[in-house]
C-alpha cells in the first residue's frame, strides 16, 4: 500500500464517520419528535403494506421536513446515511484522480455509476 | 404496547445486537432480520429494510477504527465492489419479486452457514503462483508482520469476483451485510491475509447496501418509526462493542453467538417452511 493510498483512506474514514454521526443526529431529532407525538398503540408492522407515497421521493421528504414532520425528519436522517458510502466512492474517484491511477479512476467511477442507477433508477 | 415502550425495547435489543456483532465479529445486522420477525412479529419486509440500514450505520462508523490499522486495501475492494453491488441489485429486485417464505428459509440456510464460517476460519497458505490478472489490476500489498512487512497478491480473481457476486446477491435479498461471505472470497478464494480480508470486507459492505437501499426505500421497505430504535441501538451497541477489548473472551463469545444464530436460522426456516411466521 502506497503512502498516497493510506491517506485516501484516513479522509475516508474520517468522512464516513462525521457522515454516520450526522445522520444518527438527524435521525435521534425525528425519532424523539415522533415519540412526542404518538401516544397510541405501536403501528401495524405485522403485515406489509409501504410507506406513504410521500415518504418515498426527495420531493416529498424535503416537504415533510419543511413542516416539521417526524417520520420526514427520521426519513432524511436515513438517506444522509446512504449517502455516506456513496460519498466514500466519490471521494475514491477524486484520490484516485490526484494518484493518476488511470485504471483505478475507471473501476470506481463504474461503482459509482451503478450506486447512483440502484439509487435513483433501478426497479 | 404503545409506541414509546415499543421504541425503548427494540432500542435495547437492537443495542445487545450490535453488541454481540462487534465483540464477536459477525456483525449484528444478521440477527436484526430474525429478532424482528421471530420476537417481535415484524413483517420480513420491513426487518430487512431495518436491518440493512442498520449495516450501513455499523460499517461507516467502525470505518474510521480499520482505517487506523492499515490492514484494508482500498483497490482490492473497490474492483470487488463492481461485483457485489451488481450482485445487490439482482438481489434487492428478487425481494420484491419471491415469496416470504422463500426469503425466510434463505435467511435460515445463510444463518445457519454464518454459524458454521465464524467458528471454522481457517487461513489457507499462499502456495500458487500469483495470478497475472491479479497483477494487471494491482490486487497487491504489504501486511505488517513479526519480522517487517509481509507481501501479498491475489490469487483465483474470476472465483473472488463471482463470490462477491454472490454476497452482493445475498445482502440485497436479505438486508444483511454478507461479511462472512464476502471474508471466505478473500480469504479462501484469493487468499488475502485474514486481516487484509475481514477489514477490507467491513469498507465493502456499506457500498454493497447502499445499492441495494435505493430500491428497498422506494419499495417502502423502510419504516421511520421502526428503523429509528433499530438503527440507533445497533449504532450504539456496536461502537461501544469495538471499544471493549476482551480478547480472552472471544472463542466462547464466538461459541455462543453462533449456537444462537443456529437457534435462530432452524427457527426461521421451521416458520417460514410451515408458512406461519417470517
Amino acid at each position: 500500500m502506497t503512502w498516497n493510498d493510506k491517506r485516501i483512506e484516513t479522509w475516508v474514514g474520517v468522512m464516513l464517520r462525521t457522515g454516520v454521526m450526522l445522520a444518527a443526529a438527524v435521525v435521534l431529532a425525528g425519532g424523539v419528535l415522533y415519540l412526542v407525538q404518538n401516544r397510541g398503540p405501536r403501528p401495524d408492522y405485522e403485515h406489509f403494506h409501504g410507506e406513504p407515497a410521500h415518504l418515498m421521493s426527495l420531493s416529498g421528504i424535503e416537504h415533510g421536513v419543511a413542516t416539521g414532520d417526524a417520520r420526514s425528519i427520521i426519513m432524511l436522517g436515513l438517506l444522509l446515511l446512504i449517502a455516506t458510502p456513496v460519498a466514500r466512492v466519490v471521494m475514491c474517484v477524486v484520490g484516485f484522480l490526484f494518484e493518476r491511477d488511470k485504471l483505478y479512476v475507471a473501476v470506481s467511477s463504474l461503482v459509482l455509476v451503478i450506486l447512483l442507477y440502484s439509487l435513483f433508477f433501478h426497479r | 404496547m404503545n409506541e414509546l415502550w415499543f421504541a425503548v425495547i427494540l432500542f435495547f435489543s437492537s443495542m445487545g445486537a450490535g453488541l454481540l456483532g462487534a465483540l464477536s465479529g459477525l456483525g449484528g445486522g444478521v440477527v436484526i432480520v430474525p429478532l424482528l420477525t421471530i420476537a417481535f412479529h415484524v413483517d420480513i419486509h420491513y426487518a430487512i429494510g431495518a436491518s440493512l440500514v442498520s449495516v450501513i450505520a455499523t460499517s461507516s462508523g467502525a470505518a474510521a477504527a480499520y482505517v487506523r490499522e492499515g490492514f484494508s486495501n482500498i483497490r482490492v475492494g473497490m474492483f470487488l465492489e463492481i461485483a457485489t453491488t451488481l450482485g445487490a441489485l439482482v438481489g434487492a429486485w428478487l425481494t420484491t419479486k419471491v415469496p416470504t417464505q422463500a426469503i425466510g428459509v434463505v435467511f435460515g440456510l445463510v444463518l445457519l452457514y454464518s454459524a458454521y464460517a465464524s467458528l471454522k476460519q481457517k487461513h489457507a497458505e499462499m502456495t500458487e503462483k500469483p495470478d497475472p490478472l491479479a497483477m494487471r489490476l494491482r490486487l497487491k500489498g504489504d501486511v505488517p508482520a513479526e519480522d517487517g512487512l509481509h507481501h501479498y497478491v491475489a490469487q483465483r480473481v474470476p472465483v473472488g469476483f463471482g463470490l462477491m457476486w454472490m454476497a452482493g446477491a445475498l445482502s440485497g435479498l436479505l438486508g444483511i451485510g454478507s461479511g462472512a461471505v464476502k471474508v471466505i472470497a478473500m480469504d479462501q478464494a484469493m487468499r488475502l491475509p485474514f486481516k487484509v480480508s475481514t477489514t477490507t470486507s467491513n469498507f465493502m459492505i456499506g457500498v454493497t447496501a447502499a445499492a441495494s437501499a435505493g430500491l428497498y426505500w422506494r419499495s417502502g421497505y423502510m419504516a421511520p418509526s421502526l428503523v429509528m430504535p433499530v438503527m440507533l441501538g445497533v449504532l450504539a451497541g456496536s461502537l461501544i462493542g469495538s471499544r471493549l477489548l476482551v480478547k480472552a473472551e472471544v472463542r466462547t463469545l464466538k461459541m455462543v453467538f453462533a449456537l444462537v444464530i443456529v437457534a435462530l436460522g432452524i427457527e426461521m426456516i421451521v416458520h417460514s417452511a410451515t408458512g406461519m411466521g417470517g
